[in-house]
């Protein structure tokens, strides 16, 4: 018991080492992904044909492959194959990025699917352009609506970004399998990289609970 | 007074859905401060056809003439531009949830005439002060009654300075208490002489400010004429017997 708190204690600041590259990824990967998040909505529902099919493609494709074997077919597979000389954690950022723009771009896209429809007509005839509509009027509707759904995904990049191990990104849990191969306190260990899941989930979903507090129109909802 | 060159005119517009035919040819023509009404049973194309006049839907065939020149779409570019002089009101308001009601008639000024913030801010205002809501600028659409929320939708129409006004149904979502600040508003605009186009089905609160009824059923216009002449009592016009029974069924009630 003594042991594995001092193992613990001497290994905590190499932990919380970790926890920065983890944070790292998910808000590099959570950026990433809502650009592309946006971009797929608005094309979904505004995009011609052509578009319609190459996004559809695109969000079955990272919805439909396991992201472990999406971590090796691009890190080990695609990336090599192309000759790009990405680090783990570069790599990482791209596909937790790729899998979750799939899904947000449905959160994204069922936002704007629930808005009332006159207010795009609205703009069109007072004169707006299509993307002045969708940039000035939808929009800023679509990222307010979708906070809760978004809060959701954000928890899950988190708790998937610990996948990054298997490509040797040094982050939480890449760390914690490290120390415990070498101290066999597996217990003591991988008790504290949960706990440090565990408190990163609740300082990003709370930042965001108070970011939709913040934002929200007057007069809607409760 | 009316003019000679109408301000905006269509020629024989014809539309159709998935192989309905919902307008089969209709002309009308509007001369400045000319106020004209639109009646007729619902799915006759009184929406369809305001929405042609404003572009909103494209017409299939038919010309539209704003101030003696013919309207050519050939890129979005000259859609956009077009829809800037026609003015549109819809029933349902469709205001901009996320403005507030300043924000919602200065945001077409800042982004699509281009005026600073500040400028559109006090345009707005004035806008606001025209349909009697100076003091609820401040004020998002949910925080507004249905009323109000379509005398913002009026201001911010204006503030674009079109030409024409095209109304859709624009008090049939009010209940009766809300319906006559509204109408004070449209007749306020009729006095000061803007060319008005109003799809309605109460007819009666604003049939002394029309210069023609129109009466379109099945996608035509089968009537036409003032007021005076279609609404005479023991008339034997469409445009009566329609009015009777909405007569009726205000009795009935």
């Amino acid at each position: 018991m003594l042991e594995s708190l001092s193992v613990i204690k001497a290994s905590l600041p190499y932990l919380l080492q970790g926890s920065l590259l983890t944070v790292g990824i998910v808000i590099g990967a959570m950026l990433f992904g809502l650009l592309l998040g946006l971009a797929g909505a608005v094309g979904l529902v505004y995009g011609n044909r052509l578009v319609q099919v190459v996004l559809d493609f695109y969000v079955w494709f990272f919805r439909g492959v396991p992201i472990l074997v999406l971590l090796f077919l691009f890190y080990f597979g695609l990336f090599n194959y192309l000759g790009l000389n990405f680090t783990a954690f570069v790599s990482v950022i791209i596909i937790l990025g790729m899998v979750t723009g799939a899904y947000q771009a449905n959160i994204f896209r069922g936002a704007i699917l629930s808005l009332p429809r006159g207010q795009f007509k609205a703009a069109s005839a007072l004169g707006m352009s299509d993307i002045q509509a969708i940039v000035t009027i939808i929009l800023p509707q679509v990222l307010r609506i979708s906070i809760p759904a978004w809060t959701n995904e954000f928890s899950i990049v988190l708790k998937d970004s610990a996948l990054a191990f298997v490509i040797g990104a040094p982050e939480i849990m890449g760390r914690a399998q490290f120390i415990a191969s070498r101290t066999y306190q597996h217990l003591a260990i991988y008790m504290t990289a949960g706990i440090l899941y565990f408190f990163l989930t609740w300082i990003g979903v709370s930042a965001l609970a108070r970011l939709e507090k913040k934002i929200r129109i007057p007069g809607y909802s409760c | 007074m009316p003019q000679d060159v109408p301000v905006l005119s269509v020629k024989n517009i014809t539309k159709s859905f998935s192989g309905v035919p919902i307008l089969k040819g209709v002309s009308l023509e509007l001369r400045e401060g000319e106020i004209k009404i639109l009646i007729g049973p619902s799915g006759g194309g009184k929406s369809t056809l305001l929405q042609c006049m404003n572009y909103l839907v494209a017409p299939d065939q038919g010309q539209i003439w704003l101030d003696g020149e013919e309207i050519c779409i050939t890129k979005k570019r000259d859609v956009y531009a077009y829809r800037r002089r026609v003015g549109m009101i819809f029933q349902d308001f469709n205001l901009f949830d996320h403005l507030t009601a300043i924000d919602n008639v200065a945001i077409a000024l800042r982004k699509i005439k281009k005026i600073s913030k500040k400028e559109a801010l006090i345009r707005a205002l004035k806008e606001l002060e025209m349909v009697g809501l100076a003091d609820k600028g401040h004020l998002y659409p949910a925080e507004l009654s249905g009323g109000q929320k379509q005398r913002v939708a009026i201001a911010r129409a204006l503030a674009m300075d079109p030409e024409v006004l095209l109304l859709d149904e624009p008090t049939s979502a009010l209940d009766p208490e809300l319906i006559g600040e509204v109408i004070a508003v449209i007749r306020a605009l009729a006095n000061k002489g803007m060319t008005m186009i109003l799809a309605t089905h109460q007819i009666g609160l604003i049939r002394n400010l029309a210069h023609e009824i129109l009466f379109m059923e099945q996608g035509l216009i089968v009537e036409r004429g003032t007021p005076g002449e279609l609404l005479s009592r023991g008339n034997p016009s469409r445009t009566q017997g329609f009015c009777d029974r909405l007569n009726e069924l205000y009795d009935e009630n």
